[in-house]
């Protein structure tokens, strides 16, 4: 069981970890960031070259790598900062306003 | 076996500190507490201990590399006093949220300013709200077996919170009496191995350490701790009673000296209370009951074994080492009377601030103290309730 | 060292769900940072107080895979120091066989400012861990206030431009040439360029490198100079390309310039895309421009002559 599925704002000070010490890393994936979202990108994956360009440049790890090549944007975390789409050669990405 | 030997109050908390074998220390001199880290150079330098000394470039930077290292997963120590303690000050209270079970060797020294290098109990008090268990002792040999229970106590499940073993500076420190130490293997045997359940260097698996606490959760955090801090009461009566097995010495929350049909009585801390005790043996002997209470555990206070403690005394001064700056006395002061008060108590106190500064405290001055508490339950007037002693008006 | 897709190939060691701003260039040098880490390598990460420490660890949140610790603002050098000390003495005891390795990662306040003896005296000891210092040039957590890495004259809330006042008066510190004074075995300065390979190279040889090492990246805030987000690679590369961002390693007292401009550019190219630059631009100003220029110059000189270019 990950900590926070039990850790939340009804734990009681019984059951609450020691100095709020986690005994996991990455619990922060379980937390959506995207819909702090105001512009959302759009991955054409037609004009990719697989460059990678985008993927150290993006704050949030949203975009994610697998067998060398890119994958569509993690939209649970991308945040919509747009410095992906700036950086494409190839006009592989193209920021459009998000539609809540 | 015993082993019989001549040493200061600093050599005999080194011993202790070699025996334990910890695995960390980190420290930064200062008078009077320096030749602490010292002697434990000298033990890593010669190889009797397996200990990593990081001769840090601040207090500060101490306790902020103990608290590191503790959360590594290694038993920590070090050494301070006086100005020494107030630049850990922040991290003392990160190390007790943090729960890590460090060891902090205080020789007690005021605190500037003016600078003044010797014996007053501000450094330690002035930390008497970190979430520090505080542990006293009257002589090299209480500072001495303090300390080997030191980690028995804070590393227990119950407990995880650091410890303060604390002796006068100078008075203590640099004076050299008889003891009796434990055999290496005894405390070894005693103290055990540290395997904390959960660390930094755990290769099973990750662990985050000192989170950003919003308010949903940083008051949970805050009983928890409190809780530990209480259950540390019971934890030290048991480490100390499976102490006098191995040491024939007893250890108790505090100690009582010929108190039980006292009228006239003092509460203190540390080395004075050896003086202390001489004048209450001078008194008795003059017919006059008086009698003393020593504290040897100050975080967590025992409040209510102290005010049973003293439910028959008439009057009480509580002597403190350390002005509070409260306008109405100390902060031992403060705390005996409120659990007197808590306990329903009708017990006249009055609250002496003394020896601060290392100003020398004598059979005498004490003597004084114990005669104003007679004036008292003679005239039933108690008069100024926070007084100076040996202050020239 | 790995290729670049390798190294994005990487398992990610500080996940998404932080809570740093949208384009926040601390994050990017945090990432880029721990690629450069073997997978195999486990690593105990120290971070100073600060926005990546209160967003990336936000109770029960941690974005950190591997083990973490923040402890104060100004001492993630002494808490990383005790870290690495209590690995020395477990490894000895033999109660780790793991190879773990050791990170600090602190902002320009608790660098520069607040951290900087504590972060003196890890280097000085020469344990053996790599501080990583996310230079955005303020205090940005409490706000955007001046720290000793604010350029001359940006305006910040400490700062103001105003009336009688053009922003910061003062110069900014040179933390990477003070660190090389401490004659460790590793400091290089960098930022985010191209496909990041200065960095993952510099980030590899601070992380690999046997005793302390200390790397310096500019690392924009795109609420603190006042861009949008999505030109913070732009950024970097102007600060590069006219001198104010000298990219360098310092290797066992040896200066090595990476990489010198073939047509160096003006400072107001750097300065004027950044909002806090833009009182300098009114008319009437363009004296504190070059004496920029002039500051920007000298440095630059002075680089040359420590790499003998």
């Amino acid at each position: 069981m990950s900590s926070v599925d039990f850790i939340n704002e009804n734990i009681n000070w019984k059951d609450i970890t020691p100095g709020g010490e986690v005994y996991e890393g990455g619990t922060a994936a379980d937390f959506r960031t995207g819909d702090w979202r105001v512009s959302i990108p759009e991955f054409i994956a037609d004009k990719c070259k697989q460059c990678l360009l985008c993927t150290p440049v993006c704050p949030d790890a949203a975009i994610p790598v697998e067998n060398g090549k890119r994958a569509d944007f993690d939209f649970d975390h991308c945040k919509g900062c747009g410095i992906c789409a700036k950086v494409c050669p190839f006009g592989a990405i193209v920021m459009k306003k998000e539609e809540k | 076996m015993a082993i019989r030997e001549r040493l200061s109050g600093n050599e005999a908390v080194a011993i202790a500190m070699r025996q334990i074998n910890p695995d960390v220390m980190a420290a930064f001199p200062i008078t009077p507490s320096t030749e602490i880290p010292q002697y434990f150079s000298t033990f890593v330098a010669n190889g009797q201990v397996d200990t990593e000394f990081v001769p840090v470039e601040s207090e500060h930077s101490a306790m902020s590399a103990c608290v590191g290292s503790e959360a590594a997963g290694a038993r920590t120590l070090t050494a301070t006093s006086s100005c020494g303690l107030a630049l850990m000050w922040e991290e003392l209270y990160i190390a007790a949220s943090c729960r890590l079970p460090i060891a902090l060797a205080c020789v007690n020294r005021a605190l500037s300013g003016p600078i003044n290098i010797n014996c007053d109990h501000s450094d330690s008090m002035g930390a008497r709200d970190s979430g520090w268990i505080q542990i006293y002792s009257e002589n090299n040999q209480e500072a001495y077996d303090n300390f080997v229970q030191a980690y028995r106590i804070a590393e227990h499940k119950d407990v995880r919170l650091p410890i303060m073993i604390c002796q006068d500076g100078f008075i203590t420190s640099h004076a050299v009496e008889n003891i009796n130490l434990l055999e290496d293997k005894e405390v070894k045997d005693f103290v055990g191995e540290y395997n904390p359940q959960e660390y930094l260097l755990n290769q099973d698996h990750s662990m985050a350490v000192g989170p950003y606490d919003i308010p949903a959760y940083y008051m949970e955090h805050k009983k928890q701790q409190a809780v530990a801090m209480e259950n540390a009461k019971q934890v030290i009566l048991d480490v100390a009673a499976e102490f006098e097995k191995i040491s024939g010495r007893k250890y108790g929350l505090f100690e009582t000296y010929k108190l039980d049909d006292a009228e006239c009585a003092i509460v203190i801390i540390n080395s004075a209370a050896g003086t202390a005790k001489d004048a209450v043996d001078k008194l008795r002997a003059e017919g006059k009951k008086v009698g003393l209470l020593k504290i040897r555990v100050f975080r967590p206070f025992p409040a209510k074994e102290i005010a049973e403690a003293l439910k028959n005394v008439k009057v009480l001064a509580v002597m403190d080492r350390c002005e509070g700056f409260s306008s109405q006395g100390g902060p031992l002061g403060a705390e005996v009377k409120s659990a007197l008060y808590t306990a329903g108590s009708t017990t006249k106190v009055v609250d002496y601030i003394y020896g601060i500064g290392g100003r020398d405290v004598r059979v005498e001055n004490i003597e004084e103290v114990y005669g104003a508490l007679f004036d008292i339950l003679a005239t039933g007037n108690i008069g100024e309730t926070y007084r100076y002693l040996s202050l020239r008006d | 060292m790995a290729n670049f897709k390798e190294i994005m190939s990487r398992p990610e060691r500080l996940t998404g769900g932080h809570r740093m701003c949208a384009g926040c260039g601390g994050t990017i040098a945090v990432r880029n940072v721990l690629k450069a880490l073997k997978p195999e390598d486990k690593a105990v990460i120290a971070n100073a107080t600060g926005c990546l420490e209160v967003s990336t660890f936000m109770y029960p949140y941690t974005a950190w895979t591997d083990s973490y610790i923040h402890n104060a603002f100004e001492n993630a050098g002494a808490t990383l120091s005790g870290v690495e000390a209590a690995y020395n003495v477990m490894k000895r005891k033999g109660k780790i066989d793991d190879t773990f390795k050791f990170i600090a990662f602190g902002g320009d306040g608790g660098t520069y400012d607040i951290g900087f003896q504590s972060l003196s005296g890890a280097m000085e000891r020469n344990h053996d861990l790599v501080y990583v210092c996310y230079d955005n040039g303020a205090y940005m957590n409490t706000g955007i206030q001046r720290s000793s890495a604010t350029p001359m004259y940006a305006d910040t809330t400490t700062t103001p431009a105003g009336k009688v006042s053009e922003g910061k008066t003062q110069n900014r510190k040179d933390l990477a040439e003070i660190i090389a004074s401490h004659h460790i075995p590793y400091v290089a300065q960098t930022t985010f360029i191209g496909n990041f390979s200065d960095l993952h190279a510099k980030a590899e040889k601070a992380i690999y490198t046997k005793g302390a090492a200390y790397l310096n990246i500019m690392a924009p805030c795109p609420r603190g100079w006042r861009y949008p987000t999505e030109n913070i690679m732009e950024m970097c590369k102007l600060g590069v390309e006219t001198c104010y961002w000298p990219m360098f390693e310092v290797i066992d007292g040896k200066w090595i310039l990476n990489y010198k401009p073939k047509n160096k550019l003006p400072i107001e190219d750097f300065l004027k895309p950044q909002g806090r630059f833009k009182h300098l631009f009114k008319k009437g100003n363009e004296h504190y421009i070059e004496e920029i220029q002039k500051d920007v110059d000298k440095r630059w000189e002075q680089l040359l002559k420590f790499c003998e270019e």
